[in-house]
């Protein structure tokens, strides 16, 4: 097996006000998965992810990093500047990065390709649509190419067709760039439906409850969601999410 | 009732009322040393604009110097506080004193410490119109989405680059809110000094005209002032909405049509 990405290891999170976040999550995220993190709400799943991201330091413990610390981080909303165009905000990590502007533009807009926005280039985000905006935060994440994409229930506030249509491009996009995923969710079926691993975490404070692999061969579609298959990995996942909270 | 466009109710509403106080005074024989009919103010409008015109100029061109120093000190301060909440801490109190400090008070002693005139005048307006730029800035510099910061944090963004490219579009709309009200009042700031320093010659201003017409008892060439000072308010109103609206009009609400 590949060396790990990410490594946590006995991390710990204590908020200043006194919350444990989380008490003791060991894990690995491994090259080239598709990792779910799913547990009720304030189980710390996204705790994890931004402590991952560097947004937040853990209390205890440690957190390694196989190769240099780069990634694409999609928010629960789509985290647009309002005031910049489309190609203006999948720019942006470019821009900071002090990419060259052709580059950067050329590399901007084979990402809004990517995610079938292009031609969208010029509009302004309130323009669009609640599943188009997602796009261009997912296009935004994408342009810098990096290892890991860090995704925070990104589709829950999307309506259900929509989210089934992005849960599809994802995974496409993923067979495709093969990047590491870390996607947290709180939707079972959404899960088994996406991941290669899922890892179920109990709350209060959030712990590792379940390291389930979904062994379903890629490309999958709409047939797997129909399959006894994944009428079985949802119920063992139900299962072990049950477990979690009951304990 | 809807396609009745917005600009047509308030002229209506300005001519019967004009229409009223013409009638008014007309028919009741009132003397023009109390009150003058608007036709006599807009006839002495145009014999005395050799004396109105140029302390017109004079009084726009303290009120834009001072809208512009408003602007330029206002945002300087708002940024200085964004970057350090001891600063802020440390400073607005004091910009709050200034702020709350009727400018009527303090003009004479600026008037007799500033030798130059214009720049006395200026000081007196930058008083009463930074505020409202600077308190409005800061806290649009302050409300940046808490993500978007984040985001900025991942990509390792530099604080000059966090600035540029985020905090200060953020603070646009708030910016423009406190502009607005800036503009009415580095006139405001710019007619009280001019009274203070009830100063004549060729460098006097609208307020001068005012004062010196209630000596001579000229009423309707204060009217006439008066009516320059309250056209003045108004253009400088209407070019910092369209400035705002310029500005806005492709992504914040404010200003963004409903049906695009």
């Amino acid at each position: 097996m590949l060396s790990p990405i990410v490594t946590l290891d006995h991390v710990r999170k204590r908020f200043a006000n006194g919350t444990e976040a989380l008490g003791d999550v060991s894990l690995a995220i491994r090259p080239g998965e598709f990792l779910s993190l799913l547990g009720p709400s304030g189980c710390g799943k996204s705790t994890v992810l931004r402590l991952v991201a560097g947004l937040s330091e853990p209390s205890a413990g440690t957190i390694a990093w196989s190769r240099m610390r780069e990634l694409g981080f999609v928010f629960q909303e789509p985290t647009l500047m309002p005031w910049s165009r489309v190609l203006g905000n999948v720019l942006l990590p470019l821009r900071l990065a002090g990419t060259p502007r052709d580059e950067a533009e050329a590399r901007a807009r084979a990402a809004l390709a990517l995610v079938g926005l292009a031609g969208f280039e010029r509009a302004f985000p309130r323009q669009l649509s609640g599943g188009m905006k997602m796009r261009v935060s997912i296009a935004r994440a994408l342009v810098t190419r990096p290892p890991l994409l860090l995704m925070d229930e990104p589709f829950a506030a999307l309506d259900e067709i929509t989210r089934l249509k992005l849960n599809d491009d994802l995974l496409a996009l993923w067979l495709e760039q093969r990047f590491t995923t870390v996607f947290v969710t709180h939707s079972v079926f959404e899960s088994v439906y996406l991941s290669s691993r899922i890892l179920v975490m109990s709350a209060r404070p959030g712990r590792i409850a379940a390291d389930i692999a979904i062994d379903a061969p890629y490309p999958r579609s709409d047939g797997f969601r129909l399959s006894p298959d994944y009428a079985r990995h949802c119920a063992e996942v139900s299962a072990a999410l049950a477990g979690a909270m009951a304990a | 009732m809807s396609r009745v466009p917005d600009w047509l109710l308030p002229v209506l509403v300005g001519a019967i009322v004009l229409g009223a106080w013409e009638a008014a005074v007309r028919l009741g024989g009132v003397p023009p040393y109390i009150l003058p009919a608007p036709s006599v103010i807009a006839v002495k409008l145009v014999t005395d604009w050799t004396v109105l015109g140029p302390s017109l100029l004079f009084t726009l061109e303290t009120t834009l110097l001072a809208l512009i120093s408003a602007i330029l000190g206002g945002g300087f301060l708002a940024i200085l506080f964004a970057q350090s909440r001891l600063i802020e801490r440390s400073l607005f109190p004091y910009a709050v004193i200034l702020q709350v400090t009727p400018i009527v008070a303090v003009a004479p002693l600026i008037i007799i410490w500033v030798d130059n005139m214009l720049a006395a005048l200026l000081i007196c307006a930058w008083i009463v119109a930074f505020f409202p730029i600077l308190s409005n800035t800061t806290l649009g510099l302050n409300s940046a989405d808490r993500n978007l910061v984040a985001l900025f944090r991942i990509y390792g963004a530099s604080r000059w680059q966090v600035l540029r490219f985020l905090r200060i579009p953020s603070a646009m709309p708030y910016f423009m809110a406190g502009l607005r009200i800036s503009g009415g009042l580095s006139l405001i700031g710019a007619v009280v000094a001019e009274f203070v320093a009830g100063a004549g010659g060729r460098e006097s201003g609208l307020a001068y005209r005012i004062l010196e017409a209630g000596y001579r008892l000229d009423v309707p060439r204060m009217f006439a002032a008066l009516f320059l000072i309250s056209a003045a308010g108004i253009a400088i109103y209407l070019a910092l909405s369209g400035v705002s609206y310029l500005t806005l009009r492709h992504w914040h609400e404010s200003a963004a049509r409903a049906e695009e």
